[in-house]
């Protein structure tokens, strides 16, 4: 997955640089900020077959991509994924595997080194059993654990990826050991983004300021320990920036995700902005649906920006934020994200942060990604 | 990763197994691909980068490099300042 603090240093000068392919939405966990839609049962059986990933690969090189993740959902559930793999080292990606762990197999492992794969990046809750396997809704912890080991023994790059939130956010320290004693290359303490499952819990999962800032100094001291191997991210959530994050480095810049059904997407919670179409490679090239497509010229460049972005010095920089973001919070996907503090919704955010802090919160049910869980009939959709 | 990390002659930097270096075709430039980043090389970056092999020494590098770009007399203390940082990025190992 794509994130905010990814290294891009390459203007993609028009080419989607990042292709991210979201093989499946099914998954054996049932994470409760789990960013796949909340309707993901409906997309299992118009998932794309192996000649169809395969064309995509092929014409994604063509419009010059270079980084390549599988993602889900579970890649692993894909039993063509090795292919896959084998395909797109042929075409010359970088491919990156993006994984909760759980189907990575040593023999999987090995036949996904062996088709040349390069890196993958491993999902981690907790350095705690019980936290872990409570938090994703199985016991899977152990079997992490173990993946991790064994990814490093196969001598893979490894992201090990830890979603942050209230939960889990104090066991920073314990998570930090626990990285480097596996000997992970890149760890990645990244607040989650509040869509879709995260969005409907969000109230129980947003930490508070002297949580993040007390990980964050966690984190720093980290870092500055003498012989530290390890590169260490921490991206703190944009409730609590006065600026909003510069989401996708831009719409329709250098990201371009393929979801299960095929759909082009700029950005994998686009589908929560109502009103959009989203055209699929069944019917359309990739190049027509990247370059010419009404859906990734709806907000590329700054022509649709409203105050106060229109005019702000700022909007090279951060694109006027996420417009999922907008569109969730505000009800209207032009508007400012308001995670900015000079969006006239701002208040929402604060709303939320403060909720966060109340000394008498009542503690509710966290909602897990699991199918029924939630109905999604009577929403306005797709 | 500090600062004050300095190349001697006689090393022999090579590139970290997490980087990937590459011609890419359609940036017309080569191209350093690692987990989750690329970075697009200048020419100069890509011919120090191409020697970090683990065999040849920073001299001979340097060397080579002085030969490739005559009109840069003062090329040598650029390129050990350009290993040293890259070092610090952990690009390249000693």
């Amino acid at each position: 997955m794509a994130k905010d603090g990814s290294a891009v240093s390459l203007d993609g000068q028009g080419k989607p640089m990042w292709l991210v392919l979201e093989l499946t939405y099914r998954c054996p966990l049932k994470c409760v900020w789990c960013n796949n839609p909340l309707d993901f049962d409906q997309y299992g059986k118009k998932e794309l077959s192996t000649e169809e990933w395969k064309r995509i690969l092929r014409e994604g090189r063509e419009l010059g991509a270079l980084q390549l993740g599988f993602s889900g959902g579970e890649p692993m559930l894909r039993d063509d994924l090795e292919e896959l793999v084998e395909e797109a080292e042929r075409l010359g990606y970088y491919t990156n595997l993006i994984t909760s762990g759980v189907g990575l197999t040593p023999e999987r492992l090995k036949a996904l080194k062996q088709a040349g794969l390069k890196q993958i990046q491993l999902s981690l809750q907790s350095a705690n059993r019980s936290l872990t396997d409570e938090l994703v809704g199985a016991r899977a912890h152990d079997l992490k654990i173990e993946v991790a080991r064994m990814i490093k023994a196969e001598g893979f790059p490894m992201v090990l990826n830890v979603p942050v939130f209230r939960q889990n956010i104090d066991q920073v320290d314990e998570i930090l050991a626990l990285a480097e004693d596996i000997g992970v290359d890149y760890l990645e303490l990244a607040n989650i983004q509040y869509y879709n499952w995260a969005l409907l819990n969000r109230d129980e999962l947003l930490p508070t300021r002297e949580q993040i800032e007390r990980a964050e100094a966690a984190v720093i001291a980290a870092r500055q320990r003498p012989g530290q191997q390890m590169t260490i991210y921490f991206v703190i959530p944009d409730y609590y920036e006065t600026r909003p994050k510069a989401c996708m480095n831009g719409w329709g810049t250098i990201h371009l995700t393929i979801a299960p059904d095929g759909a082009a997407l700029p950005c994998q919670e686009v589908r929560v902005i109502e009103g959009l179409e989203f055209p699929t490679v069944r019917e359309h090239s990739l190049d027509w649906l990247w370059n010419d497509s009404p859906l990734f010229k709806k907000f590329r460049g700054d022509e649709w920006m409203k105050e106060p972005c229109r005019t702000c010095d700022e909007k090279e920089k951060d694109f006027g934020g996420c417009r999922c973001q907008a569109f969730l919070l505000t009800g209207d996907a032009t508007n400012t994200d308001p995670a900015c503090a000079k969006s006239p919704h701002h208040h929402v955010i604060e709303m939320a942060v403060n909720k966060a802090r109340e000394k008498h919160h009542v503690p509710r049910p966290l909602v897990r990604r699991q199918i029924g869980a939630v109905t999604t009939v009577f929403m306005e959709h797709k | 990763m500090s600062g004050d990390f300095h190349f001697q002659p006689e090393d022999r930097p090579r590139l970290d197994s997490k980087y990937l270096l590459r011609w890419e075709k359609s940036q017309d430039a080569y191209v350093l691909l690692y987990p989750e980043g690329v970075i697009k090389l200048n020419a100069t970056a890509a011919e120090i980068l191409k020697r970090c092999t683990g065999e040849t020494t920073a001299a001979n590098i340097a060397a080579e490099l002085k030969a490739l770009f005559v009109d840069n007399a003062d090329i040598e203390n650029s390129i050990y300042k350009f290993l040293e940082v890259t070092h610090g990025k952990g690009w390249i190992r000693r």
